[in-house]
């Protein structure tokens, strides 16, 4: 199991090909926090998301943070209180639209996704990260600034853009290449579980 | 001899409410700590490793930065016994655990989850219809008040699970019922971390049971050696299926598993689980009738 090192949003798409399902990332640059009212309005309401994803990296969440200031127009500059990254399951019908439309390479969140999610992050060149849920406290520290926040009627779903450094461990859970960990390991427990009730 | 109030005594459990519901979300508990760091111990695969050292690193971090543990502040679930003779009637104890509540939110602040259940919209600061939960039990000759919060998070509460086993399913029926629901649960509630199970009662009140079953301090057996002796079981096997933190594959799927159990009716068999994450914050306090708050208890 190799490790690696990434800036996002990714220059070269090659460098998603060399992720393999099991590997170690640490992930530097900007990541975009997003939640399910953030996607249901894109994909069910049909608004345009008002920041680039091309290459990004989106990281499931809904932040604690503190409102700092407000300018002219109302906009909100905020400073992080507690950061952390919720279940991916309830987003995985997002996964095809978010590649093919809007050119997202790197989904982050806790959980996996079901097997849904394999052939679309195969055919569209996507990865799937693993992040240890419920360690915010060491993923606030690795998100040094909350740059811009969009949609702050969606508080806290909105769109978030985060720039980090030395954001990880995160485990390679879904590959480009069809491999998922999530997969394997409960195929293997299905297995499993015939021997144990047999014993029990 | 000064005259206490009910007022005063009940602003002391509103305190008492605002401080472990913050307390709980810092600073998880030393028994926890120790499951943990067991479950380190003995984890052979490499993801599960690096899950669960990185969970160890948090913990830290946590102690280090006064930060929260995990960013989802939950749903306030409390547990009371109360004193026979505690000089403030359950109302007003209700009253002060939402009015701590929501304080504890606004001032600290922490996150708000409680939204209306149909139109989604946040219905206060961790406070709504029916919110926080109390769980009550009524002490006999006794003039004091237990309280113990438990902040539970959503991804862990989203995988519970409930079947109507008949009796004829027996015994074996209960733990098929638990192995494939936490099986099934992958890695969405963080493992690993505490299985509460109840069964016996009703449906609702199997669920019930559950929930006080991982609300219980990491380990502890229940008193009944029969439960006791299916909490052991149960422990071993769901720790056989390979799930492995986070979901990832590994030894260590779960830290404990916890029964409640109540008697039933002759035919019914009903099973609930719960599922609580490695996270499993809980933070208690003992209030005396002079409105005397005393945070070391546990309970």
């Amino acid at each position: 199991m190799a490790k690696h090192e990434v800036t996002f949003p990714i220059a070269d798409p090659a460098e998603i090909m060399k992720l393999r399902a099991g590997d170690e990332v640490t992930v530097q640059g900007h990541i975009i926090g997003i939640r399910d009212r953030t996607q249901i309005r894109i994909f069910d309401q049909g608004v345009e998301p008002p920041m680039n994803l091309r290459g990004a990296f989106l990281l499931h969440t809904a932040p604690n943070v503190r409102k700092v200031s407000e300018d002219a127009e109302g906009r909100g500059t905020y400073e992080k209180i507690c950061i952390g990254t919720t279940t991916s399951a309830r987003m995985v019908r997002f996964t095809e639209p978010l590649g093919e439309q809007y050119g997202v390479r790197a989904i982050c969140g806790k959980g996996g996704f079901p097997d849904e999610a394999i052939e679309p992050m195969r055919r569209l060149g996507m990865v799937y990260f693993a992040i240890v849920g419920g360690a915010a406290a060491l993923e606030t520290t690795q998100i040094e600034e909350i740059e811009e926040v969009m949609w702050e009627e969606l508080m806290p779903e909105c769109l978030w853009k985060f720039r980090v450094k030395d954001f990880g461990p995160l485990t390679v859970g879904i590959d480009a290449h069809g491999n998922s960990l999530y997969h394997d390991v409960q195929e293997s427990a299905q297995e499993k579980l015939k021997e144990l009730f047999a014993r029990l | 001899m000064s005259t206490l109030t009910g007022t005063d005594l009940q602003h002391a459990v509103e305190d008492a409410a605002a401080h472990l519901y913050v307390w709980a979300l810092k600073d998880i508990p030393q028994d926890l700590r120790d499951a943990l760091a067991a479950a380190t111990a003995r984890e052979t695969s490499v993801t599960g490793q690096r899950v669960l050292q990185t969970i160890n690193r948090n913990v830290n971090i946590a102690d280090e930065e006064k930060n929260l543990v995990c960013q989802d502040t939950g749903i306030a679930v409390y547990t009371c016994r109360v004193g026979e003779h505690f000089p403030l009637h359950p109302t007003r104890i209700y009253e002060a655990l939402r009015d701590g509540t929501a304080r504890a939110t606004v001032e600290h602040p922490l996150r708000s989850n409680a939204v209306h259940t149909l139109t989604r919209e946040n219905t206060g600061p961790n406070i709504g219809h029916r919110l926080p939960i109390v769980h009550w039990e009524f002490i006999p000759d006794w003039d004091g008040l237990d309280v113990k919060c438990v902040p539970k998070g959503s991804g862990s509460e989203n995988m519970s699970f409930l079947k109507m086993c008949i009796p004829a399913d027996g015994v074996k029926g209960i733990k098929q019922f638990v192995l494939e629901s936490i099986v099934g649960a992958g890695g969405k509630p963080c493992p690993p971390g505490i299985v509460g199970v109840g069964i016996g009662g009703t449906a609702d009140y199997a669920m019930y049971l559950a929930k006080e079953a991982i609300t219980r301090p990491v380990g502890t057996r229940n008193p009944d050696p029969l439960v006791a002796q299916l909490e052991d079981e149960l422990y071993g096997l769901l720790n056989e299926t390979g799930i492995g933190p986070m979901g990832l594959g590994g030894d260590v799927t779960v830290l404990q598993c916890h029964i409640e159990h109540a008697d039933t009716h002759m035919t019914l068999n009903p099973v609930a689980v719960n599922y609580q994450c490695w996270a499993a914050r809980r933070a208690s306090v003992h209030v005396d009738a002079q409105g005397n708050l005393d945070y070391d208890r546990e309970f």
